[in-house]
Protein backbone atom coordinates (compact mmCIF):
# COMPACT_ATOMS: atom_id res chain seq x y z
CA UNK A 1 0.00 0.00 0.00
CA UNK A 2 1.91 2.93 -0.86
CA UNK A 3 1.56 6.25 -0.05
CA UNK A 4 0.40 8.75 -2.20
CA UNK A 5 2.57 11.70 -2.98
CA UNK A 6 0.45 14.09 -1.46
CA UNK A 7 -0.17 12.93 1.87
CA UNK A 8 3.62 12.47 1.84
CA UNK A 9 4.19 15.96 1.61
CA UNK A 10 1.44 16.80 4.38
CA UNK A 11 3.33 14.89 6.83
CA UNK A 12 6.91 16.51 5.66
CA UNK A 13 5.23 19.85 6.02
CA UNK A 14 3.69 19.10 9.36
CA UNK A 15 6.84 17.75 10.59
CA UNK A 16 9.25 20.32 9.75
CA UNK A 17 6.33 22.96 10.89
CA UNK A 18 6.48 21.51 14.48
CA UNK A 19 10.77 21.43 14.04
CA UNK A 20 10.26 24.99 13.93
CA UNK A 21 7.83 25.97 16.48
CA UNK A 22 9.48 23.94 18.78
CA UNK A 23 12.75 25.69 17.91
CA UNK A 24 14.98 25.21 20.92
CA UNK A 25 14.00 22.15 21.82
CA UNK A 26 14.93 21.16 18.67
CA UNK A 27 18.32 22.38 19.07
CA UNK A 28 18.59 21.17 22.03
CA UNK A 29 17.99 17.84 20.53
CA UNK A 30 20.36 17.78 17.80
CA UNK A 31 22.90 19.41 19.83
CA UNK A 32 22.87 16.42 22.07
CA UNK A 33 22.82 13.45 19.11
CA UNK A 34 25.58 15.37 17.80
CA UNK A 35 27.72 15.18 20.54
CA UNK A 36 26.99 11.30 21.06
CA UNK A 37 27.49 10.93 17.84
CA UNK A 38 31.03 12.66 17.81
CA UNK A 39 32.35 10.69 20.88
CA UNK A 40 31.34 7.41 19.17
CA UNK A 41 32.98 8.28 16.47
CA UNK A 42 36.07 9.19 17.54
CA UNK A 43 36.03 6.21 19.91
CA UNK A 44 35.16 3.53 16.21
CA UNK A 45 37.75 5.20 14.73
CA UNK A 46 39.90 4.12 17.37
CA UNK A 47 38.68 0.72 18.04
CA UNK A 48 38.10 -0.22 14.23
CA UNK A 49 42.27 0.50 13.79
CA UNK A 50 43.08 -1.30 16.92
CA UNK A 51 40.62 -4.12 16.11
CA UNK A 52 42.04 -3.91 12.75
CA UNK A 53 45.78 -4.33 13.92
CA UNK A 54 45.45 -6.82 16.20
CA UNK A 55 43.49 -8.49 13.86
CA UNK A 56 46.59 -8.37 11.40
CA UNK A 57 49.08 -9.45 14.23
CA UNK A 58 46.60 -12.28 15.30
CA UNK A 59 46.25 -14.03 11.78
CA UNK A 60 50.06 -13.98 11.54
CA UNK A 61 51.13 -17.21 11.16
CA UNK A 62 55.22 -16.50 11.33
CA UNK A 63 57.61 -17.01 13.65
CA UNK A 64 60.79 -15.52 12.65
CA UNK A 65 63.93 -17.12 13.82
CA UNK A 66 67.23 -14.77 14.37
CA UNK A 67 70.41 -16.37 13.82
CA UNK A 68 73.70 -15.65 15.60
CA UNK A 69 76.26 -13.73 12.94
CA UNK A 70 78.77 -16.25 13.71
CA UNK A 71 76.64 -19.42 12.49
CA UNK A 72 78.54 -21.58 9.75
CA UNK A 73 76.79 -23.22 6.53
CA UNK A 74 77.29 -26.87 8.03
CA UNK A 75 75.37 -25.31 11.19
CA UNK A 76 72.97 -23.35 9.85
CA UNK A 77 72.03 -26.41 7.39
CA UNK A 78 71.74 -28.32 10.73
CA UNK A 79 69.47 -25.98 12.77
CA UNK A 80 67.28 -25.65 9.34
CA UNK A 81 66.71 -29.48 9.47
CA UNK A 82 65.66 -29.09 13.46
CA UNK A 83 63.42 -26.57 12.30
CA UNK A 84 61.94 -28.56 9.81
CA UNK A 85 61.02 -31.67 12.67
CA UNK A 86 59.37 -28.98 14.77
CA UNK A 87 55.74 -30.21 15.64
CA UNK A 88 53.15 -27.95 13.73
CA UNK A 89 56.02 -26.18 11.61
CA UNK A 90 54.70 -26.38 8.21
CA UNK A 91 57.22 -24.58 6.43
CA UNK A 92 60.69 -23.46 6.66
CA UNK A 93 62.06 -20.63 4.47
CA UNK A 94 65.70 -19.07 4.88
CA UNK A 95 65.72 -15.09 4.20
CA UNK A 96 69.03 -13.88 4.15
CA UNK A 97 69.59 -10.29 5.92
CA UNK A 98 68.95 -8.57 1.92
CA UNK A 99 66.25 -10.28 1.46
CA UNK A 100 64.98 -9.03 5.02
CA UNK A 101 65.91 -5.41 4.46
CA UNK A 102 64.01 -6.30 0.62
CA UNK A 103 60.90 -7.20 2.01
CA UNK A 104 60.58 -4.64 5.21
CA UNK A 105 61.16 -1.21 2.06
CA UNK A 106 58.72 -2.94 0.12
CA UNK A 107 56.37 -3.38 2.96
CA UNK A 108 56.58 0.46 4.13
CA UNK A 109 55.77 1.60 0.42
CA UNK A 110 56.98 5.20 -0.44
CA UNK A 111 58.48 5.51 3.03
CA UNK A 112 61.79 4.19 1.88
CA UNK A 113 63.69 7.31 2.00
CA UNK A 114 63.85 7.55 5.97
CA UNK A 115 65.19 3.85 5.63
CA UNK A 116 68.24 4.63 3.15
CA UNK A 117 70.80 4.68 5.03
CA UNK A 118 70.24 1.55 6.87
CA UNK A 119 71.01 0.07 3.36
CA UNK A 120 74.66 1.11 3.99
CA UNK A 121 74.75 -0.96 7.12
CA UNK A 122 72.24 -3.63 7.40
CA UNK A 123 71.47 -3.68 11.13
CA UNK A 124 69.20 -7.29 10.29
CA UNK A 125 70.43 -10.72 11.21
CA UNK A 126 69.91 -13.63 8.79
CA UNK A 127 66.42 -15.71 9.94
CA UNK A 128 64.75 -18.31 9.13
CA UNK A 129 60.94 -17.77 8.28
CA UNK A 130 58.15 -20.36 9.88
CA UNK A 131 54.83 -20.32 8.92
CA UNK A 132 52.57 -22.40 11.35
CA UNK A 133 49.12 -24.14 10.13
CA UNK A 134 47.18 -21.56 12.67
CA UNK A 135 47.95 -18.45 13.99
CA UNK A 136 47.79 -20.12 17.84
CA UNK A 137 50.39 -22.67 16.76
CA UNK A 138 53.06 -19.38 16.68
CA UNK A 139 53.86 -19.04 20.38
CA UNK A 140 54.16 -23.06 21.16
CA UNK A 141 56.63 -23.51 17.54
CA UNK A 142 58.54 -19.81 19.26
CA UNK A 143 58.74 -21.30 22.73
CA UNK A 144 60.03 -24.34 21.00
CA UNK A 145 63.10 -23.40 18.99
CA UNK A 146 63.85 -20.24 21.24
CA UNK A 147 66.27 -22.82 22.71
CA UNK A 148 67.94 -24.48 19.72
CA UNK A 149 71.37 -23.76 19.07
CA UNK A 150 73.11 -20.50 17.51
CA UNK A 151 69.00 -19.10 17.83
CA UNK A 152 69.57 -15.40 18.84
CA UNK A 153 65.50 -14.15 19.06
CA UNK A 154 62.76 -15.32 18.04
CA UNK A 155 59.85 -12.93 17.15
CA UNK A 156 56.00 -13.68 15.95
CA UNK A 157 52.80 -11.93 16.61
CA UNK A 158 50.68 -13.35 19.42
CA UNK A 159 52.77 -12.06 22.03
CA UNK A 160 52.51 -8.31 21.32
CA UNK A 161 49.05 -9.17 20.59
CA UNK A 162 48.09 -10.26 23.85
CA UNK A 163 48.37 -7.02 25.54
CA UNK A 164 46.53 -5.10 23.27
CA UNK A 165 43.46 -7.45 23.25
CA UNK A 166 43.54 -6.57 26.77
CA UNK A 167 44.02 -3.17 26.42
CA UNK A 168 41.11 -3.06 23.73
CA UNK A 169 38.84 -4.72 25.82
CA UNK A 170 39.49 -2.76 28.87
CA UNK A 171 39.01 0.53 26.25
CA UNK A 172 35.78 -1.06 24.73
CA UNK A 173 34.16 -1.48 27.78
CA UNK A 174 34.78 1.78 29.28
CA UNK A 175 34.16 3.25 25.59
CA UNK A 176 30.74 1.50 25.50
CA UNK A 177 29.11 1.98 29.10
CA UNK A 178 29.72 6.01 28.26
CA UNK A 179 28.24 6.19 25.04
CA UNK A 180 25.65 3.91 26.07
CA UNK A 181 24.84 6.77 28.22
CA UNK A 182 25.22 9.32 25.82
CA UNK A 183 23.22 7.90 23.41
CA UNK A 184 19.83 7.35 25.62
CA UNK A 185 20.36 10.68 26.76
CA UNK A 186 19.59 11.40 22.96
CA UNK A 187 16.83 9.44 22.79
CA UNK A 188 15.40 10.53 26.24
CA UNK A 189 16.05 13.88 24.62
CA UNK A 190 13.98 13.36 21.31
CA UNK A 191 11.71 11.67 23.32
CA UNK A 192 10.87 15.00 24.70
CA UNK A 193 10.49 17.15 22.26
CA UNK A 194 8.43 14.82 20.58
CA UNK A 195 6.28 14.74 23.46
CA UNK A 196 5.54 18.53 23.67
CA UNK A 197 5.13 18.52 19.87
CA UNK A 198 2.32 16.06 20.49
CA UNK A 199 1.11 17.81 23.74
CA UNK A 200 0.96 20.88 21.64
CA UNK A 201 -1.50 18.85 19.22
CA UNK A 202 -3.23 16.97 21.19
CA UNK A 203 -6.72 18.03 19.93
CA UNK A 204 -5.40 17.58 16.61
CA UNK A 205 -4.96 13.95 17.47
CA UNK A 206 -7.93 13.50 19.19
CA UNK A 207 -10.02 14.48 16.37
CA UNK A 208 -8.33 12.50 13.37
CA UNK A 209 -9.32 9.71 15.67
CA UNK A 210 -12.46 10.46 15.78
CA UNK A 211 -12.70 11.17 12.47
CA UNK A 212 -11.08 7.85 11.26
CA UNK A 213 -7.68 8.83 10.70
CA UNK A 214 -5.60 5.30 10.91
CA UNK A 215 -2.57 5.26 13.54
CA UNK A 216 0.41 4.89 10.70
CA UNK A 217 -1.57 8.54 9.45
CA UNK A 218 -1.04 10.24 13.23
CA UNK A 219 2.26 8.73 13.32
CA UNK A 220 3.80 9.47 10.20
CA UNK A 221 4.56 13.46 10.92
CA UNK A 222 6.84 12.36 13.95
CA UNK A 223 8.58 9.66 12.82
CA UNK A 224 9.41 12.31 10.35
CA UNK A 225 10.36 14.30 12.75
CA UNK A 226 12.97 12.09 15.02
CA UNK A 227 14.43 10.78 11.55
CA UNK A 228 15.29 14.74 10.81
CA UNK A 229 16.37 15.27 14.28
CA UNK A 230 18.97 12.60 14.38
CA UNK A 231 20.01 12.77 11.06
CA UNK A 232 20.63 16.33 11.42
CA UNK A 233 22.87 15.27 14.77
CA UNK A 234 24.95 13.26 12.60
CA UNK A 235 26.33 15.82 10.30
CA UNK A 236 28.95 17.36 12.35
CA UNK A 237 30.26 14.20 13.49
CA UNK A 238 30.57 12.78 10.09
CA UNK A 239 32.31 15.97 9.33
CA UNK A 240 34.77 15.86 11.99
CA UNK A 241 35.36 11.76 11.40
CA UNK A 242 36.45 12.67 8.51
CA UNK A 243 38.82 15.93 9.04
CA UNK A 244 40.26 14.09 12.02
CA UNK A 245 40.92 10.54 10.20
CA UNK A 246 42.66 12.65 7.42
CA UNK A 247 45.30 14.44 9.77
CA UNK A 248 45.42 10.90 11.80
CA UNK A 249 46.19 8.56 8.61
CA UNK A 250 48.03 10.80 6.32
CA UNK A 251 49.85 12.64 9.62
CA UNK A 252 50.25 9.97 11.67
CA UNK A 253 50.12 6.84 9.23
CA UNK A 254 53.80 7.18 7.76
CA UNK A 255 54.81 7.23 11.55
CA UNK A 256 53.28 4.20 12.67
CA UNK A 257 54.04 1.99 9.51
CA UNK A 258 57.34 2.52 10.47
CA UNK A 259 56.62 0.50 13.50
CA UNK A 260 54.90 -2.19 10.88
CA UNK A 261 51.31 -0.58 12.10
CA UNK A 262 48.74 -0.26 9.14
CA UNK A 263 45.63 1.74 9.62
CA UNK A 264 42.31 1.13 7.91
CA UNK A 265 42.23 3.20 4.88
CA UNK A 266 40.80 6.38 4.93
CA UNK A 267 38.05 6.01 2.43
CA UNK A 268 36.90 2.57 3.88
CA UNK A 269 37.04 3.95 7.15
CA UNK A 270 35.14 7.32 6.37
CA UNK A 271 32.56 5.64 4.23
CA UNK A 272 31.46 2.96 6.70
CA UNK A 273 32.03 5.23 9.61
CA UNK A 274 29.89 8.21 8.41
CA UNK A 275 26.87 5.35 7.77
CA UNK A 276 27.36 3.89 10.62
CA UNK A 277 27.06 7.57 12.23
CA UNK A 278 23.99 8.61 10.01
CA UNK A 279 22.32 4.96 10.93
CA UNK A 280 22.82 5.71 14.42
CA UNK A 281 21.33 9.12 14.55
CA UNK A 282 18.17 8.01 12.65
CA UNK A 283 17.75 5.59 14.82
CA UNK A 284 18.17 7.18 17.80
CA UNK A 285 15.89 10.02 16.67
CA UNK A 286 13.13 7.62 15.39
CA UNK A 287 13.28 5.46 18.52
CA UNK A 288 12.56 8.60 20.98
CA UNK A 289 9.63 10.11 18.88
CA UNK A 290 7.88 6.69 18.31
CA UNK A 291 8.83 5.68 22.17
CA UNK A 292 6.70 8.91 22.49
CA UNK A 293 3.93 8.92 19.78
CA UNK A 294 3.37 5.09 21.51
CA UNK A 295 1.86 6.46 24.80
CA UNK A 296 -0.27 9.18 22.70
CA UNK A 297 -1.91 6.34 20.26
CA UNK A 298 -3.56 4.21 22.69
CA UNK A 299 -7.26 4.81 21.71
CA UNK B 1 -35.89 -2.66 7.02
CA UNK B 2 -32.06 -2.85 7.66
CA UNK B 3 -30.82 -2.73 11.51
CA UNK B 4 -28.16 0.22 11.06
CA UNK B 5 -27.71 -0.79 14.49
CA UNK B 6 -28.38 -3.72 16.37
CA UNK B 7 -27.03 -4.69 20.41
CA UNK B 8 -27.22 -7.76 21.94
CA UNK B 9 -27.21 -8.05 25.72
CA UNK B 10 -24.58 -5.28 25.91
CA UNK B 11 -23.19 -4.92 29.16
CA UNK B 12 -20.24 -2.29 30.05
CA UNK B 13 -17.91 -2.63 33.41
CA UNK B 14 -15.57 0.41 33.49
CA UNK B 15 -12.14 -0.87 35.09
CA UNK B 16 -12.61 1.01 38.47
CA UNK B 17 -16.13 -1.74 38.71
CA UNK B 18 -18.69 0.95 37.62
CA UNK B 19 -21.45 -1.07 35.68
CA UNK B 20 -22.67 1.22 33.33
CA UNK B 21 -24.86 -0.72 31.02
CA UNK B 22 -26.22 -3.84 32.55
CA UNK B 23 -28.03 -5.83 29.45
CA UNK B 24 -28.85 -3.95 26.88
CA UNK B 25 -30.89 -5.17 23.94
CA UNK B 26 -32.09 -2.69 21.04
CA UNK B 27 -32.58 -2.48 17.21
CA UNK B 28 -32.50 0.87 15.47
CA UNK B 29 -33.42 0.82 11.53
CA UNK B 30 -32.14 2.91 8.69
CA UNK B 31 -33.23 6.21 8.47
CA UNK B 32 -34.46 6.65 12.29
CA UNK B 33 -34.27 9.65 14.90
CA UNK B 34 -33.78 8.57 18.55
CA UNK B 35 -33.41 10.12 21.45
CA UNK B 36 -31.44 8.50 24.46
CA UNK B 37 -33.10 10.10 27.89
CA UNK B 38 -32.11 9.57 31.32
CA UNK B 39 -30.88 10.89 34.30
CA UNK B 40 -27.56 12.10 35.20
CA UNK B 41 -25.45 8.96 35.40
CA UNK B 42 -27.61 6.76 33.57
CA UNK B 43 -25.28 5.28 31.06
CA UNK B 44 -25.85 7.88 27.87
CA UNK B 45 -22.73 8.77 26.95
CA UNK B 46 -21.46 5.38 27.65
CA UNK B 47 -24.03 3.92 25.08
CA UNK B 48 -23.06 6.67 22.42
CA UNK B 49 -19.73 5.49 22.33
CA UNK B 50 -20.19 2.11 22.44
CA UNK B 51 -21.67 2.86 19.02
CA UNK B 52 -18.45 4.26 17.43
CA UNK B 53 -16.10 1.75 19.49
CA UNK B 54 -14.41 4.55 21.78
CA UNK B 55 -15.31 1.85 24.44
CA UNK B 56 -15.33 -2.16 23.92
CA UNK B 57 -18.78 -3.48 25.54
CA UNK B 58 -17.48 -6.22 28.03
CA UNK B 59 -20.36 -8.66 26.97
CA UNK B 60 -22.45 -8.17 24.08
CA UNK B 61 -22.71 -7.92 20.71
CA UNK B 62 -23.17 -4.60 18.84
CA UNK B 63 -23.85 -4.68 15.30
CA UNK B 64 -23.34 -1.62 13.17
CA UNK B 65 -24.51 -2.31 9.93
CA UNK B 66 -24.60 -5.86 10.18
CA UNK B 67 -20.95 -6.02 10.94
CA UNK B 68 -20.07 -7.00 14.94
CA UNK B 69 -17.70 -3.87 16.18
CA UNK B 70 -17.07 -5.92 19.58
CA UNK B 71 -14.54 -7.71 17.80
CA UNK B 72 -13.20 -5.63 15.63
CA UNK B 73 -9.48 -5.57 15.27
CA UNK B 74 -7.56 -2.85 15.88
CA UNK B 75 -5.97 -1.83 12.55
CA UNK B 76 -10.30 -1.68 11.64
CA UNK B 77 -11.37 0.53 13.83
CA UNK B 78 -10.20 3.85 12.06
CA UNK B 79 -12.06 2.40 8.74
CA UNK B 80 -14.81 1.68 10.94
CA UNK B 81 -15.48 5.11 12.77
CA UNK B 82 -14.89 6.56 8.96
CA UNK B 83 -18.62 5.53 9.14
CA UNK B 84 -20.06 7.00 11.79
CA UNK B 85 -20.06 10.62 12.35
CA UNK B 86 -20.33 11.99 15.98
CA UNK B 87 -20.85 15.29 17.36
CA UNK B 88 -20.09 16.74 20.90
CA UNK B 89 -21.60 19.10 23.73
CA UNK B 90 -17.97 21.03 23.31
CA UNK B 91 -17.89 21.41 19.25
CA UNK B 92 -14.34 19.94 19.28
CA UNK B 93 -13.01 22.36 16.55
CA UNK B 94 -9.04 23.31 16.18
CA UNK B 95 -8.68 27.06 16.92
CA UNK B 96 -6.01 27.82 14.48
CA UNK B 97 -8.35 26.28 11.47
CA UNK B 98 -10.96 28.80 9.81
CA UNK B 99 -14.42 26.77 9.24
CA UNK B 100 -13.39 25.53 5.84
CA UNK B 101 -9.94 24.20 7.25
CA UNK B 102 -11.69 22.38 10.43
CA UNK B 103 -14.27 20.18 7.90
CA UNK B 104 -11.76 19.78 5.29
CA UNK B 105 -9.29 18.29 8.28
CA UNK B 106 -11.31 15.84 8.63
CA UNK B 107 -11.23 14.41 4.83
CA UNK B 108 -7.20 15.41 4.75
CA UNK B 109 -6.67 12.59 7.61
CA UNK B 110 -8.75 10.06 5.95
CA UNK B 111 -6.87 10.72 2.43
CA UNK B 112 -9.46 11.79 0.40
CA UNK B 113 -8.83 13.43 -2.57
CA UNK B 114 -8.32 16.92 -2.65
CA UNK B 115 -11.31 17.70 -5.14
CA UNK B 116 -13.38 15.36 -3.85
CA UNK B 117 -12.29 17.40 -0.22
CA UNK B 118 -13.51 20.98 -1.82
CA UNK B 119 -17.01 19.81 -3.04
CA UNK B 120 -17.69 18.02 0.01
CA UNK B 121 -16.71 20.42 2.18
CA UNK B 122 -18.51 23.26 0.46
CA UNK B 123 -22.01 20.66 0.19
CA UNK B 124 -21.91 20.32 3.62
CA UNK B 125 -21.07 24.18 4.91
CA UNK B 126 -24.53 24.99 2.60
CA UNK B 127 -26.61 22.56 4.55
CA UNK B 128 -25.68 23.69 7.89
CA UNK B 129 -26.25 27.17 6.10
CA UNK B 130 -22.31 28.39 6.86
CA UNK B 131 -20.95 28.65 3.69
CA UNK B 132 -20.79 32.14 3.99
CA UNK B 133 -18.80 31.95 7.33
CA UNK B 134 -16.25 29.51 5.91
CA UNK B 135 -13.02 31.85 6.27
CA UNK B 136 -13.98 32.68 9.94
CA UNK B 137 -12.00 31.05 12.85
CA UNK B 138 -13.92 29.11 15.43
CA UNK B 139 -13.62 32.26 17.89
CA UNK B 140 -15.21 34.69 15.81
CA UNK B 141 -18.30 32.00 16.18
CA UNK B 142 -21.49 32.05 18.54
CA UNK B 143 -21.68 28.55 20.32
CA UNK B 144 -24.52 27.26 17.52
CA UNK B 145 -22.40 28.61 14.66
CA UNK B 146 -19.11 26.46 15.98
CA UNK B 147 -21.58 23.46 16.45
CA UNK B 148 -23.02 23.96 13.18
CA UNK B 149 -19.31 23.80 11.72
CA UNK B 150 -19.06 20.27 14.00
CA UNK B 151 -21.66 18.98 12.86
CA UNK B 152 -21.07 19.69 8.89
CA UNK B 153 -17.38 18.15 9.61
CA UNK B 154 -18.90 14.75 11.30
CA UNK B 155 -21.21 14.62 7.87
CA UNK B 156 -18.66 15.37 5.94
CA UNK B 157 -18.05 11.97 4.90
CA UNK B 158 -21.32 10.66 4.27
CA UNK B 159 -21.75 8.66 7.18
CA UNK B 160 -25.30 5.92 7.47
CA UNK B 161 -25.32 6.71 11.37
CA UNK B 162 -24.66 9.83 13.08
CA UNK B 163 -24.23 9.94 16.92
CA UNK B 164 -24.51 13.10 19.17
CA UNK B 165 -23.98 13.51 22.98
CA UNK B 166 -25.80 16.40 24.21
CA UNK B 167 -25.07 18.49 21.30
CA UNK B 168 -27.11 21.38 22.22
CA UNK B 169 -26.12 21.10 26.42
CA UNK B 170 -23.88 23.97 26.07
CA UNK B 171 -26.67 25.91 23.90
CA UNK B 172 -29.19 29.15 24.41
CA UNK B 173 -33.09 27.51 24.03
CA UNK B 174 -32.84 29.55 20.75
CA UNK B 175 -29.51 28.10 19.06
CA UNK B 176 -30.70 24.41 20.33
CA UNK B 177 -33.73 24.89 17.68
CA UNK B 178 -31.03 25.84 14.61
CA UNK B 179 -29.40 22.82 15.66
CA UNK B 180 -32.42 20.16 15.78
CA UNK B 181 -33.80 22.12 12.12
CA UNK B 182 -29.69 21.07 11.04
CA UNK B 183 -30.35 16.93 12.61
CA UNK B 184 -34.06 16.89 10.59
CA UNK B 185 -32.50 17.93 7.14
CA UNK B 186 -29.58 15.44 7.77
CA UNK B 187 -32.02 12.98 8.83
CA UNK B 188 -33.98 13.31 5.94
CA UNK B 189 -31.43 12.67 3.62
CA UNK B 190 -31.19 9.19 5.18
CA UNK B 191 -28.84 9.50 7.42
CA UNK B 192 -29.38 7.82 10.53
CA UNK B 193 -29.34 10.18 14.18
CA UNK B 194 -28.98 8.97 17.90
CA UNK B 195 -28.77 11.97 19.36
CA UNK B 196 -28.03 11.53 23.91
CA UNK B 197 -30.38 14.78 25.51
CA UNK B 198 -31.08 16.34 28.88
CA UNK B 199 -33.50 19.13 26.56
CA UNK B 200 -37.08 18.08 27.68
CA UNK B 201 -38.35 21.11 25.08
CA UNK B 202 -36.79 19.67 22.03
CA UNK B 203 -37.99 16.00 23.03
CA UNK B 204 -41.21 16.84 23.62
CA UNK B 205 -42.01 19.23 20.88
CA UNK B 206 -40.22 17.21 17.62
CA UNK B 207 -41.45 14.09 18.08
CA UNK B 208 -39.39 11.54 17.29
CA UNK B 209 -38.40 7.93 19.01
CA UNK B 210 -37.35 7.73 23.06
CA UNK B 211 -35.02 5.18 24.36
CA UNK B 212 -34.80 6.15 28.26
CA UNK B 213 -31.88 4.53 30.01
CA UNK B 214 -31.26 4.36 34.06
CA UNK B 215 -29.15 2.83 36.05
CA UNK B 216 -27.76 0.87 32.44
CA UNK B 217 -30.85 -0.07 31.66
CA UNK B 218 -33.58 0.16 29.22
CA UNK B 219 -37.06 1.42 30.78
CA UNK B 220 -38.60 2.68 27.78
CA UNK B 221 -38.47 2.64 23.95
CA UNK B 222 -41.62 4.75 23.19
CA UNK B 223 -42.31 5.46 19.33
CA UNK B 224 -42.76 9.44 18.74
CA UNK B 225 -42.37 9.55 22.84
CA UNK B 226 -42.08 12.32 25.29
CA UNK B 227 -39.30 13.01 27.54
CA UNK B 228 -41.56 11.50 30.78
CA UNK B 229 -39.65 12.24 33.75
CA UNK B 230 -38.63 15.26 35.95
CA UNK B 231 -35.15 16.20 35.90
N1 LIG C 1 -14.34 6.60 32.46
C1 LIG C 1 -15.12 6.16 33.42
N2 LIG C 1 -14.61 5.42 34.42
C2 LIG C 1 -15.39 4.97 35.40
N3 LIG C 1 -16.69 5.20 35.51
C3 LIG C 1 -17.29 5.94 34.57
C4 LIG C 1 -16.54 6.47 33.48
N4 LIG C 1 -17.36 7.17 32.69
C5 LIG C 1 -18.58 7.08 33.27
N5 LIG C 1 -18.54 6.35 34.38
C6 LIG C 1 -19.67 6.00 35.24
O1 LIG C 1 -20.57 5.25 34.45
C7 LIG C 1 -21.91 5.64 34.74
C8 LIG C 1 -22.59 6.14 33.46
O2 LIG C 1 -21.94 7.31 33.02
P1 LIG C 1 -22.32 8.09 31.72
O3 LIG C 1 -21.29 9.15 31.49
O4 LIG C 1 -22.55 7.13 30.64
O5 LIG C 1 -23.70 8.76 32.16
P2 LIG C 1 -24.59 9.82 31.36
O6 LIG C 1 -25.93 9.22 31.28
O7 LIG C 1 -23.92 10.24 30.14
O8 LIG C 1 -24.62 11.01 32.42
P3 LIG C 1 -24.74 12.60 32.08
O9 LIG C 1 -26.17 12.80 31.78
O10 LIG C 1 -24.35 13.23 33.37
O11 LIG C 1 -23.83 12.89 30.96
C9 LIG C 1 -21.82 6.70 35.81
O12 LIG C 1 -22.01 6.07 37.06
C10 LIG C 1 -20.41 7.21 35.71
O13 LIG C 1 -19.95 7.64 36.97
MG1 LIG D 1 -23.12 12.07 29.37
Amino acid sequence: MAMKIRTLRRHVNESFKSLGRNGWMTFASVSAVTVSLVLVGLFLMVMFNLNKIAGDIESDVEVRVYLDQSITQAQQDALEQDLKEVKNVQSVQFQSKKQGLNSLMKSLGNDKKSFADLQKENPLPNAFILKTKKPEQTIHVANQVRDLPNVTDVRYGKGTVEKLFHFIRIARNVGIVLIIGLLFTSVFLIANTIKLTIVARRREIEIMKLVGATNAFVRWPYFIEGLVMGILGSVIPVVLVMVVYRFAYYGLGGNLQQMFIRLIPYHTMTTNLSLLLVGIGAIIGVWGSMSSVRKFLKV
Amino acid sequence: MEDVILMQNVWKAYPNGVMALNGIDLSVKQGEFVYIVGPSGAGKSTFIKMIFRELKPTRGKIFINNKNIANLRERQVPYFRRKIGVVFQDFRLLPKLTVYENVAFALEVIEEHPRTIKKRVMEVLDLVGLKHKMRSFPDQLSGGEQQRVSIARSICNRPPVLIADEPTGNLDPETSWQIMDVFKRINEQGTTIVMATHNRDIVNKIRHRVIALEGGMIVRDQQEGDYGYED
